[in-house]
């Protein structure tokens, strides 16, 4: 067999000299992040079983109700959060792997030619991640409000519609209430572990002993350094947390599962 | 007990060459680079390899086996199935001398652009500096790096789309990161990093990291915060206002 080295270099899709299961991983990132697309986009577009009692999805959450949006309002909240993710430096890696093949995985050949990465329309767009991170953030207050309203039961119960009774609240923890609790630690986890924040909020800094208020910038920094590392279990958690979530009061509100009142 | 292994190299230079097959005796313990050595030693006595410490701290001998960028003295011969047959090539990204040996000289070009460490003005009247060492932190993760250039290898901008012209790399990331990071250092990189280092050829995928022997957290700590500092000069109209607001 005679070659030259160009003959060894992957020149198209799949070619490689690797010859562990390399493909598993971006196959199972396409997998479930295209399943998340489908569900998210099928969840944002039907726009109803979105609450049951003091519940309120997250894809739903601000609550919007206005005349002049065609759409579900949930098309205008969810661009925040969806931009975020999309635009996450982890989610970057995830993606260009599983969807682009730019590349499928180390080593390994791609399909096409003309790489211009990051530098041109569209994904020189990317570099708006900081203002995505913005909303996000705001998200986190607006997520965390909504667990709070999620412990403020009707004294005269929910009906089975979902619909609360009127009269006064009081204090009360169900599934629910936990499932939303559990869903903004994790995507809170995962916001405040941003590479952007983590550039903003000190990572920017170089002499931190000469900053102002250099020592409280670089625990900051060490903080959302410690999410960071583990940004990539995060990203996926809050992931599902958000869907599941989302399903959970879904099947509430259609009288599927019955919430479990803990207390 | 030695057990009889067969190994595929590269033979060849730039232009031509060919996977040829060896078989060696495997003992317990030994690393590719022994394989390579006995190969060397006993069959292919003009075999090219480039090797120096054997103690994956030079970086000398990197090479691909079974097509990862990997050091050859680190790569135990038990992490292969007996029966499997090990191919080492070259590495990719850069242009074969002969064998297993390859020209990493660009990597030295391209480092000589970056723009020096420069300090700021002495601290104290006997022209010295103080710093202190959690902030020195950040720099010193970067300075185990054993210059292998495998990162360069298997970041698929140099390696299959062959951007050498217009991208630095991950290696010459880091060692830009080196001084821009260093808590004396006054120069702004910013812009040799956007247009000549051609950094938003980057899209994250992380291969550097995965193959770096040191474990340095390149993508990470290094390539995302400068593309951030990038971010701050070029894309984001908001610090362009606080920096005029504020002088």
């Amino acid at each position: 067999m005679t070659t030259s080295v160009r003959d060894l270099q992957e020149r198209s899709l799949g070619a490689t000299l690797r010859r562990d299961a390399w493909w598993i991983a971006p196959a199972l990132t396409a997998l479930v992040l295209g399943s998340f697309g489908i569900y998210a986009t099928w969840a944002a577009w039907v726009g109803n079983n979105f609450e049951w009692g003091p519940y309120l999805s997250p894809f739903y959450s601000p609550l919007i109700q206005t005349s002049w949006w065609p759409l579900s309002p949930a098309f205008l909240i969810l661009i925040f959060p969806l931009g975020f993710r999309a635009t996450c430096y982890y989610y970057r890696k995830a993606y260009y792997r599983a969807f682009f093949l730019d590349p499928v995985a180390c080593g390994v050949g791609e399909p096409r030619h003309g790489y211009r990465g990051e530098t041109k329309f569209p994904f020189i767009l990317q570099n708006m991640h900081r203002f995505f991170m913005y909303a996000a953030v705001v998200f986190i207050f607006i997520l965390s409000y909504d667990v709070i309203l999620a412990t403020r039961w009707p004294v005269h119960g929910v009906l089975a519609n979902g619909s609360m009774l009127a009269g006064p609240r009081e204090f009360g923890v169900g599934v629910g209430t936990l499932v939303m609790l559990v869903n903004v630690v994790l995507l809170a986890s995962y916001t405040f572990g941003c590479h952007s924040l983590r550039h903003l909020i000190g990572g920017q800094v170089d002499c931190f002993s000469c900053a102002r208020g250099g020592k409280a910038r670089f625990e900051a920094w060490r903080g959302v350094s410690a999410l960071n590392r583990h940004h990539m279990l995060f990203a996926w958690c809050s992931l599902f947390s958000v869907a599941l979530t989302d399903v959970y009061i879904r099947l509430c509100a259609m009288g599927v599962i019955h919430d479990l009142r803990l207390f | 007990m030695s057990e009889q292994r067969t190994l595929r190299l590269f033979r060849g230079t730039r232009e031509r060459g060919e996977l040829k097959e060896y078989q060696v005796a495997a003992g317990e313990g030994m690393v590719v680079l022994d394989a390579v050595h006995a190969i060397q030693a006993e069959q292919a006595p003009d075999l090219a390899v480039r090797w120096n410490c054997k103690a994956g701290k030079c970086g000398s001998c990197s090479a691909e086996i079974n097509g990862k960028p990997r050091l050859m003295c680190m790569t135990r011969m038990s992490d292969y199935a007996p029966d499997e047959t090990i191919t080492v090539t070259p590495m990719r990204a850069f242009p074969v001398i002969k064998d297993l040996v390859t020209d990493v000289s660009w990597n030295y070009e391209v480092n000589k652009r970056i723009p020096a460490f420069q300090p700021r003005k002495p601290d104290a009247p006997d022209g010295t500096w103080r710093m202190y060492q959690y902030e020195i932190e950040r720099p010193q993760e970067f300075r185990k790096c054993i210059e292998c250039f495998l990162c360069q290898d298997v970041c698929h901008v140099l390696r299959t789309h062959e951007k050498h012209e217009a991208f630095m790399g991950p290696a010459m990331l880091v060692r830009a990161a080196v001084y821009e990071m260093h808590p004396l250092d006054v120069v702004d990189r910013r812009e040799h990093l956007h247009h000549e280092g051609g950094i938003g050829y980057c899209n994250i995928t992380k291969c550097c990291t995965e193959v770096c022997p040191e474990s340095i957290t390149i993508t990470d700590n290094a390539i995302i915060p400068l593309k951030e500092r990038v971010v701050d000069a070029n894309y984001d109209p908001l610090a362009a206002l606080w920096r005029k607001i504020t002088g």
